[in-house]
């Protein structure tokens, strides 16, 4: 009897023990669990201020909040997975720095206020989170783009507009590409977005690759900061979207 | 001390009872403020669209023609144009003769319902402009101040008004027309009283807004409102004034937005970095300073952006 009583209170002392293997939300959302199962459970979490999220309180353009990135506080970052607990679609992007630095920057759609996170995978092999809420007044994911809109995206699909600029330690890259970025979520037009782009110097070396999804905004403005052996280097940009359209541009010195 | 507790207790409820009753009303508390012979202003707070306030941040006004009142703005809400109505009402018993509006934003032209019957005059921008988005600012507007909006539909104006003199009784209304805070900014000169309605072209003391906004050309319609000779400067946000001093504050400002935003286009900023960029002290006696530079940088900084990338492919 007593055995059974000492395993019953190990079970139940054990099954407490995995309902709080996740770490409790500061951000106080009911979707967070489902969020780390959901793209997050490989690792442990925690909730780290050296993570630093910026975007607005408050969706000024809910199909363009921006949001910059700055984890250089940690070492070793090997991803950065970024997503909005309440959004039909929550997966913005993953980001892969290689010779990069810990830094992103972007414009996503947001259906509603909610969360915006960013876990961030250091050497330490542990998720290191960060958020803000963002509120807003809805709508940015059902809406159609403009481009279906005027009915002429075909025309400047891949037209990429940008500009380097090179320090002694790092490439500051930014960029437009002209895609519609559509969700799926809107009557009648499937969804049709760049899923990833991968970023080399001219000898080759990788510097970095990112996957999108959904929620980025229509033509994406997106900030990267590259390092690597041969700062000099023009550097490559190859991406694809989900109907196999490629995209090519070239950051010079 | 169980006493004390419930004097608190009680107090809260009382103070949180009052709170609701207040905002039960729905009351905006009109009250017409005289700036010159027959010309009145309801000034609104400088503050953002909340529940609290109602919308109640803009200034509208009337002046009294013995051929009836001209009415300048009308409000947010129906509720509000209700009450504007009646406010009118306590200071004269002329008919209301037109409504005129300064340009399409939703705190100047959604109390046009409490009107209808009266003759509702805008420039043909404002009207083409209220008919695209009228209806999408209405439904933003119940998301930002709740019930004060109950009932509140677009009614669009009735009647194009060119640039130019428009008499209504005793008074010589000079219609100016212009842009940059929007594509069409109407101000008002009363060339009897010298009063000068400015719409939106000028914020005092509030930082100004750039949802629609165009700075070069905004600041080349300041410039020519700078050359009229007026006495009362009635703005579309913040104080009543009697000089020039506004005008010359709202210049600094966009100028400074300008080269702002350029220099941070051209250093390769990201739209959140340009949100940090400190902001001049000597800009913050205007209301609303960081919250209204950050809603700009996402209005205006993509087209700074533009002019400084460079075709890729």
């Amino acid at each position: 009897m007593k055995r059974i009583i000492l395993l019953l209170i190990c079970m139940f002392s054990c099954s407490s023990v995995l309902a709080e293997d996740i770490v409790k939300d500061p951000l106080g959302s009911v979707q967070w669990n489902d969020m780390y199962n959901a793209f997050l459970s490989d690792h442990p979490a925690k909730f780290d201020d050296k993570i630093r999220v910026y975007a607005p309180d408050f969706a000024e353009d809910p199909m363009n909040v921006p949001i910059s990135i700055d984890a250089t506080q940690l070492t070793g970052v090997k991803a950065m997975v970024i997503f909005a607990d309440f959004n039909p679609i929550p997966l913005i992007a993953k980001y892969y720095p290689k010779k990069a630095k810990a830094t992103l920057s972007l414009r996503f759609k947001i259906q509603q206020a909610s969360p915006v996170r960013v876990a961030v995978l250091a050497d330490d092999d542990i998720w290191h989170i960060g958020g803000v809420w963002v509120n807003s007044s809805g709508g940015g994911c059902t809406v159609a783009s403009t481009g279906r809109l005027a009915g002429d995206w075909a025309d400047y699909l891949g037209d990429t507009y940008g500009k380097r600029w090179s320090n002694a330690k790092s490439n500051r890259v930014r960029f437009l590409i002209h895609h519609p970025m559509d969700t799926g979520l809107v009557s009648g037009i499937p969804n049709f977005y760049i899923e990833e782009l991968d970023f080399v110097n001219a000898d080759g070396e990788e510097l970095a690759h990112i996957k999108l999804y959904e929620p980025i905004n229509e033509n994406p403005v997106l900030s990267f900061d590259f390092i690597g052996n041969n700062l000099a280097s023009t550097i490559l940009m190859r991406g694809e979207d989900n109907n196999g359209n490629e995209f090519e541009a070239e950051f010079v010195k | 001390m169980k006493s004390l507790k419930i004097i608190v207790i009680g107090l809260v409820f009382t103070l949180l009872f009052s709170l609701v009753a207040n905002a039960s009303k729905f009351d905006y508390q009109l009250k017409p403020l005289k700036v010159a012979d027959s010309t009145y202003v309801f000034v609104g707070k400088t503050e953002d669209f909340t529940f609290e306030n109602g919308g109640n941040i803009v200034n509208t006004g009337f002046i009294v023609t013995s051929a009836g009142v001209v009415v300048i703005d009308s409000g947010p809400s129906l509720r509000y144009g209700q009450q504007m109505k009646a406010a009118i009402k306590a200071v004269t018993k002329l008919p209301i003769k037109a409504v005129l509006l300064t340009h399409h934003h939703p705190d100047h032209f959604l109390g046009n319902q409490a009107f209808e019957g009266t003759d509702i005059l805008a420039l043909a921008s404002t009207v083409k402009n209220i008919k695209v988005e009228g209806a999408g600012f209405a439904d933003n507007l119940y998301v930002m101040v709740g019930d004060w909006m109950r009932g509140t539909d677009v009614v669009e104006p009735t009647k194009t008004l060119a640039p130019g003199f428009l008499v209504i009784g005793e008074h010589k209304l000079e219609i100016l027309s212009y842009s940059g805070h929007t594509s069409g900014d109407m101000a008002i000169l009363d060339h009897n009283t010298g009063v000068l309605f400015s719409g939106d072209l000028i914020f005092h003391k509030r930082t100004l807004t750039t949802p629609h906004a165009d700075i070069n050309i905004w600041l080349s319609s300041i410039k020519s409102l700078s050359k009229l000779s007026f006495n009362v400067l009635v703005p579309g946000h913040g104080a009543v004034s009697h000089n020039k001093k506004a005008l010359t504050e709202m210049v600094e400002y966009l100028t400074w937005l300008d080269v702002t935003f350029k220099k941070a286009a051209s250093n390769g900023l990201s739209m959140n970095e340009a949100m940090q960029i400190k902001l001049p002290t000597k800009f913050n006696s205007n209301a609303l300073l960081k919250q209204e530079f950050s809603r700009s940088v996402i209005h205006l900084f993509p087209s700074y952006e533009s002019e400084v990338f460079k075709r890729l492919n």
